[in-house]
């Protein structure tokens, strides 16, 4: 039988610490003396890949790669979400596809981020915007392009605007944007 | 359901960071404290309490799921039943009716709600993106997920339908700023003007740095007890003060997770499932509203939560208040955002929705007797965040609404001075005050009632 290792191996990567200040003996008073000692913190790395399904909303994303706007409507109510959903909240009904590409739209709230999370702050300054439709019940947040993100104004609630869409797909809800009509 | 006392809180100091110690030892800080206020020793309160519930929001920030029973092992709680509440910015309100059920219910007879958040082990443009995970991962975070901006779509909502200014909006940041001032727990103690919060950083039109609070790392707890409990603490030599604080009402509400999804009500709908009773029985008012309906407003849409309406009528109904403006001596709510506070001011029947910036200009929400450097029409009705609320106080979300419970048990017991420090928060004769935990937009609220039984 092989000689099983004895060591682990040192290694280069990491943390490589030397001459950490502590007491070379370890009476009473050294040890009382390190609970005056300042936090050790180290780095601690945490990154994975998720696969992420949009499960019953995956064709909102297929049409917008068509330069296509979905939204789900309840078949008997016709209450109508921008964002879709799969189950109508009052009927508990599966819903259905409905396209409103062509339908009116304006901006219905929206602000400037000038920071932002991580991921996003390479886009500051940029503009979030909640966009009502024509005939839609709920609202659909997006990015809105086009406008001066240094002369924000609440003026800019109520103004028309139009989707644009990406011409490379990333299938994100980003694929489609909008600009003022 | 039986009577549930809230008898004893403390609270870590809230920082920016704490490197000097793991969140077990935090939240042990403030749960020592809460012990020694009433007296008692660590061995003997372990002896008595029956149980926990604890709270944190993210296991992204500290890279540690199951916090919560390194919690409960480090306070030395095992094996006695414990678990953890989690619902955003409200986890710590949650925490505390969850608390209040098990001892309401029966199950326990002395629970302790703790909580705690250690957000500074990541950047603070990290932390805003794992906060902002708390948002539809589909939907609404690819888009360029940011909590400050959501509240800011909120408020600039809020404004085209009211006229609210961002004036009104730095009147809180003002009042909280000034009233922390007095508060040594608070992580921010600083006087600022108007003018100082508008010409803060834009973090997110129209909301500025001081418009928002901060993150912390930070930990409280609170002890709730029935009779029974009481009597047990007592015979083990607690010393509880007279006259009791006892919780008399709980309320929550709900909404969806996407704004976008928000119902847009009609007149009647509003009027009949989510007019305060005062409102509904107000000939002005609901003329007032009728207008504001004929004028195109409709209700929640995304000015203002529903939620938190829906946790406040729960919570008066349950503790009999039909005037909450002049039967609530103090309010300790979620001011994530200037604006929030303005919104709930309208959600919790201080005053009509479509009021609240007048409302938080008009020094009714203000303290009496502090100068905040400001000319205010009205006098003090019902101070609002006396302690100096999220925005100066600080934000380790879990923590968070504990952190009003115990403050708001401070006003009622008459202990302010001798917490704080300081005098000056001291809100005279106050009998009844609630507390308001709010989760991300509004989509989880709660509001509970602490009332003194002088």
């Amino acid at each position: 039988m092989a000689k099983l290792p004895e060591k682990r191996p040192e290694t280069l990567g990491g943390y490589i610490v030397h001459g950490v200040p502590f007491p070379v003996e370890t009476d009473p008073e050294a040890m009382a003396f390190l609970k005056r000692m300042a936090p050790l913190q180290i780095e601690q790395d945490y990154q994975i890949t998720y696969l992420h399904s949009y499960g019953q909303d995956s064709p909102w994303f297929a049409a917008a790669t068509q330069k296509k706007l979905l939204a789900s409507r309840d078949p008997e109510s016709g209450y109508t979400y921008a964002t879709p959903r799969g189950h109508d909240m009052y009927s508990g009904a599966e819903t259905e596809w409905i396209d409103i590409t062509d339908r009116e739209a304006k901006v219905h709230a929206f602000t400037v981020c000038h920071f932002g999370s991580e991921e996003f702050l390479p886009d500051t300054p940029f503009v979030l915007a909640l966009i009502e439709y024509e005939g839609v019940n709920t609202l659909f947040l997006t990015r809105l392009m086009g406008l001066d993100p240094m002369a924000a104004s609440l003026d800019w609630i109520g103004m028309p605007v139009q989707p644009k869409f990406l011409r490379n797909s990333k299938l994100k809800p980003t694929d489609v944007y909008f600009i003022p009509a | 359901m039986r009577p549930v006392y809230a008898l004893s809180g403390g609270v870590s100091k809230f920082s920016k960071a704490r490197p000097d110690k793991t969140f077990q030892a935090i939240v042990k800080e403030a749960y020592d404290y809460a012990i020694s206020d009433i007296g008692l020793d660590f061995p003997a309160f372990t002896n008595i309490v029956d149980g926990s519930v604890a709270s944190y929001f993210s296991d992204h920030f500290s890279r540690q799921l199951m916090a919560g029973i390194m919690a409960q092992d480090y306070l030395g709680l095992c094996p006695k039943p414990s678990h953890r509440v989690e619902g955003g910015g409200a986890t710590g309100g949650l925490c505390f009716q969850e608390a209040w059920k098990a001892v309401a219910s029966g199950h326990m007879d002395v629970c302790i709600a703790y909580g705690f958040e250690t957000m500074s082990h990541v950047e603070t443009w990290k932390g805003n993106e794992f906060i902002a995970l708390a948002s539809d991962v589909s939907w609404d975070y690819p888009v360029g997920g940011f909590y400050s901006g959501y509240y800011a779509m909120m408020v600039t909502r809020h404004m085209k339908e009211y006229g609210t200014t961002v004036e009104q909006m730095a009147h809180v940041s003002v009042k909280n700023h000034i009233n922390a001032y007095y508060n040594r727990y608070a992580q921010k103690r600083n006087r600022y003007s108007v003018e100082d919060v508008r010409n803060a950083p834009m973090v997110a039109w129209p909301l500025t740095r001081l418009d928002i609070c901060v993150m912390s790392d930070g930990a409280a707890a609170t002890i709730l007890a029935s009779e029974e409990g009481l009597k047990r603490l007592e015979e083990a030599g607690a010393r509880v003060a007279r006259p009791l604080v006892r919780v008399t009402g709980i309320g929550r509400g709900t909404d969806a997770m996407r704004m976008a999804d928000r119902p847009h009500v009609d007149y009647e709908t509003f009027l009949n499932d989510y007019a305060t009773e005062q409102e509904k029985s107000s000939d002005d008012t609901r003329k007032y509203y009728k207008e504001l309906w004929d004028h195109g407003t409709r209700y929640p849409g995304v000015h203002s939560f529903r939620a938190g309406r829906t946790a406040g009528n729960m919570a008066y109904k349950h503790a009999g208040i039909a005037d909450p403006l002049n039967e609530l001596d103090f309010i300790e709510l979620h001011d994530a955002y200037t604006s929030s506070e303005i919104q709930t001011y309208e959600d919790l029947g201080l005053c009509r929705y479509g009021e609240g910036g007048p409302f938080a200009a008009s020094g009714k929400a203000h303290m009496p007797g502090i100068d905040y450097g400001v000319s205010l029409e009205d006098q003090p009705i019902c101070p609002v965040n006396p302690s100096g609320g999220l925005i100066a106080c600080g934000h380790p979300v879990g923590a968070t609404g504990l952190m009003q419970a115990v403050f708001a048990l401070w006003q009622l017991q008459g202990t302010v001075e001798r917490h704080f420090g300081d005098p000056r928060l001291q809100i005279k004769d106050g009998r009844r005050g609630a507390i308001h935990s709010h989760a991300g937009t509004g989509t989880y609220v709660t509001v509970s009632i602490l009332e003194s039984e002088a």
